[in-house]
């Protein structure tokens, strides 16, 4: 059998706009310093689009597993919300990594940290990576193991991750969690998408080159 | 809040603009580019109608997916094929300068940039690459990026970027013989985590600094990221300048000596205030290995595979991860440990005195039976450099094979790979499951001394035991060795 092979069939359509509100049910992938050779490992880079890395999310670990990682749950098929620890992300800069992980279905992370590079990539894909304390995540992690079923409702806003039970389970829980002033203020005005503000910046820039002795090789130009 | 570093004047320096969201839009100096994470980038740009800002500070190379056996083309692999051409198509098309196969500079890109002069200290360099904070060492704020941000830089010649803390690693004290840049880096990932320094630029600074070399510099910088630093720097002195000189992309004559007093002029003052400080001693650093899964699961190769209980709690997850993984139990000592492979080579050291370092080890002496050694260097002109000296030599005759240049088994995006549950010693960088092409395949991080080590040992030992010990008999040696006093 081939465990990586089974993206959801219709996955949410990728992300567009102002992120204020995800909402999905969740899958929690439980370790610190999951690095982005283990998210995709680097055989699936050898491409020259992104279309169709939903293939190699965590490919080896879940051929490892044989069909008890997180990620091959019937129950997780169609999650949108990704669980993870500390230090998440790290390695190699592949941004074949998130995008991997967007084309599985994966929309928002909630977690206890993120690689630097690994964030700047889900920022500019429009996906929040969020930051909650280590026993909150631990307890969302147990309550969607427990309850496979249940929806979190993460709020940009509110700053705060609420946990639908399904029937069976008792009401309503919520976390707080963190984000970063400069990348919340991206998200949920929707400037998440920057690089029309960056070109636009054209007098600006060349303003910043025009101090910058090495651009004109230090004046031999002149001299 | 840091300032006066190095960090604080670069970026200073290269600030744009404040962008809405609040993050900094800085200017790029030199855009490294390769064919893995571009061509995407190029397809955004074309998909949102805009064109290379800055084609002429944008240079290309290719190197994770080139064979170092053959590189004719078209290449066997019909993928990496076509990851040339696109880049090949890419560039011709926006007018970028690729240094291409069998063009005398091509190269990993982290060796090339260097050694054809395109790095230098005060810019902001980046690279769809982790590893671009090699060129730290030439006193250069340099980060890897994703392809989005590749792209982002390519219609701009600027990124949004948040700025980073500092954090200043002061080091003294003189290293052993036989122990080198990589070993005090993997000894600092070891105590500092591979966490630590997440939201830092490290600055590398102190006496042991100072007196390495440029080569040794870019190994120091090279591996920051795998202690979780997106840069790591050294500031420019008279070794950096030393190296730049005469480079094909340096500045010449009275540019020259403007250019030294810019770069000085961007150096840490004394006056400089740093977000954190750490301090080690060079000394007693031996020669290091990892045992485990990260870069931060390092210890001497005196020591032994630690135990879960000596670990910090949040460390011992992976640590029990890493015992069944690599099938080493704790308390074992890391010496001994047989391995199946040996590489050398990547971005972290497979430059011409790594190379130099591990000729010195294999010279009259025979890779054990039964494995597989190899040594690729990192760019053409290193190849041409051990060539032109023997360095080829002296690994063939020590049964190693020597390859054409690439990056090889580091990543295995090229037929270089693990298979099945391999071990190898490597001279890269990560240690990652699966990292190295087998998804159960083993590495041990080292040097390349301790690499060339191992290949001739069969197992893992202490490089120093055999740069004391005599060589086989009728070994060809140094005739200055053989002076007398």
């Amino acid at each position: 059998m081939s465990s990586a092979s089974s993206p959801p069939a219709s996955p949410a359509p990728f992300p567009i706009g102002a992120i204020r509100l995800c909402r999905g049910q969740a899958v929690a992938v439980v370790g610190d310093d999951i690095d982005t050779d283990r998210i995709i490992p680097a055989r699936f880079l050898k491409c020259v689009s992104f279309e169709g890395l939903a293939i190699g999310a965590f490919a080896d670990d879940r051929a490892e597993l044989a069909g008890d990682h997180p990620f091959d749950h019937p129950e997780h098929q169609g999650a949108t919300i990704l669980v993870v620890n500390r230090n998440f992300g790290c390695g190699s800069s592949r941004e074949h990594a998130p995008q991997a992980l967007m084309r599985w279905g994966i929309r928002a992370l909630i977690g206890e940290s993120y690689s630097e590079i690994f964030f700047g990539n889900c920022l500019a894909m429009g996906i929040p990576c969020l930051t909650a304390g280590h026993d909150d995540v631990l307890a969302l992690q147990q309550a969607i193991t427990a309850d496979r079923a249940a929806e979190l409702v993460l709020d940009l806003e509110a700053l705060q991750v609420s946990l639908l039970g399904s029937p069976v389970a008792a009401g309503e829980r919520s976390w707080p969690f963190s984000l970063a002033q400069g990348p919340h203020r991206m998200l949920v005005s929707g400037q998440w998408d920057g690089t029309g503000q960056l070109v636009a910046h054209d007098a600006e820039l060349r303003r910043t080159a025009a101090r910058l002795p090495y651009l004109s090789g230090f004046g031999s130009a002149a001299s | 809040m840091s300032a006066g570093t190095l960090y604080d004047k670069v970026w200073e320096l290269h600030r744009v603009a404040e962008l809405p969201g609040g993050a900094t839009q800085l200017f790029i100096g030199l855009h490294l580019i390769h064919e893995v994470t571009s061509p995407q980038a190029f397809s955004a740009l074309r998909d949102l109608g805009l064109g290379v800002r800055h084609p002429e500070r944008t240079v290309a190379t290719v190197d994770h997916i080139v064979p170092t056996t053959s590189q004719a083309r078209p290449f066997a692999d019909p993928l990496a094929e076509e990851m040339l051409v696109t880049l090949e198509r890419n560039c011709a098309e926006h007018g970028i300068t690729l240094h291409g196969l069998g063009s005398g500079s091509q190269g990993i890109v982290h060796v090339i940039a260097p050694e054809l002069g395109l790095t230098q200290p005060g810019m902001t360099v980046a690279c769809g690459d982790s590893h671009t904070s090699t060129h730290g060492a030439f006193g250069a704020i340099a980060f890897g990026i994703g392809t989005s941000q590749v792209r982002d830089v390519l219609a701009s010649q600027s990124l949004a970027m948040n700025k980073l803390k500092v954090r200043r690693i002061r080091v003294q004290g003189v290293l052993q013989s036989g122990v080198s840049a990589k070993d005090l880096i993997l000894h600092i990932i070891r105590v500092l985590g591979v966490k630590g320094g997440v939201g830092y630029a490290y600055e590398f600074a102190g006496e042991t600094i100072e007196a390495l070399s440029m080569e040794e510099r870019m190994t120091l910088c090279n591996m920051a990221i795998e202690g979780g630093a997106r840069c790591g720097y050294v500031n420019p002195d008279a070794t950096t300048f030393a190296y730049l000189q005469g480079r094909p992309q340096a500045p010449v004559g009275e540019a020259w000596a403007r250019a030294v007093d810019w770069w000085r002029s961007l150096a840490s003052g004394p006056e400089a205030v740093f977000d954190d400080e750490v301090l080690f001693d060079a000394s007693g650093i031996a020669p290091t290995v990892t045992w485990g899964i990260t870069p931060g699961q390092g210890i001497g190769v005196d020591e032994t595979v630690p135990i879960a209980e000596q670990l910090h709690p949040d460390e011992r997850p992976i640590a029990e991860e890493a015992y069944r993984y690599m099938d080493l139990q704790p308390g074992v000592p890391i010496a001994g440990v047989p391995v199946d492979v040996c590489f050398i080579g990547s971005c972290t050291n497979g430059r011409l005195s790594d190379l130099r370092a591990a000729a010195a080890v294999a010279k009259g002496r025979q890779v054990a039976p039964g494995i597989k050694a190899f040594v690729v260097p990192g760019s053409e002109q290193v190849a041409a450099e051990a060539e032109a000296e023997g360095l080829d030599a002296v690994f063939r005759a020590a049964g190693f094979e020597w390859r054409e240049p690439g990056c090889s088994m580091c990543l295995a995006m090229n037929p270089d790979r693990l298979e099945g549950r391999q071990i190898s010693a490597s001279s890269s960088n990560r240690n990652f499951k699966g990292r190295q092409g087998s998804a159960s395949g083993r590495t041990l991080l080292m040097s390349p001394a301790m690499v060339a080590a191992a290949a001739v040992a069969g197992h893992v030992v202490d490089v120093r035991e055999l740069l004391t010990a005599p060589t086989a008999a009728g070994a060809v040696r140094p005739a200055v060795m053989d002076i007398p006093g």
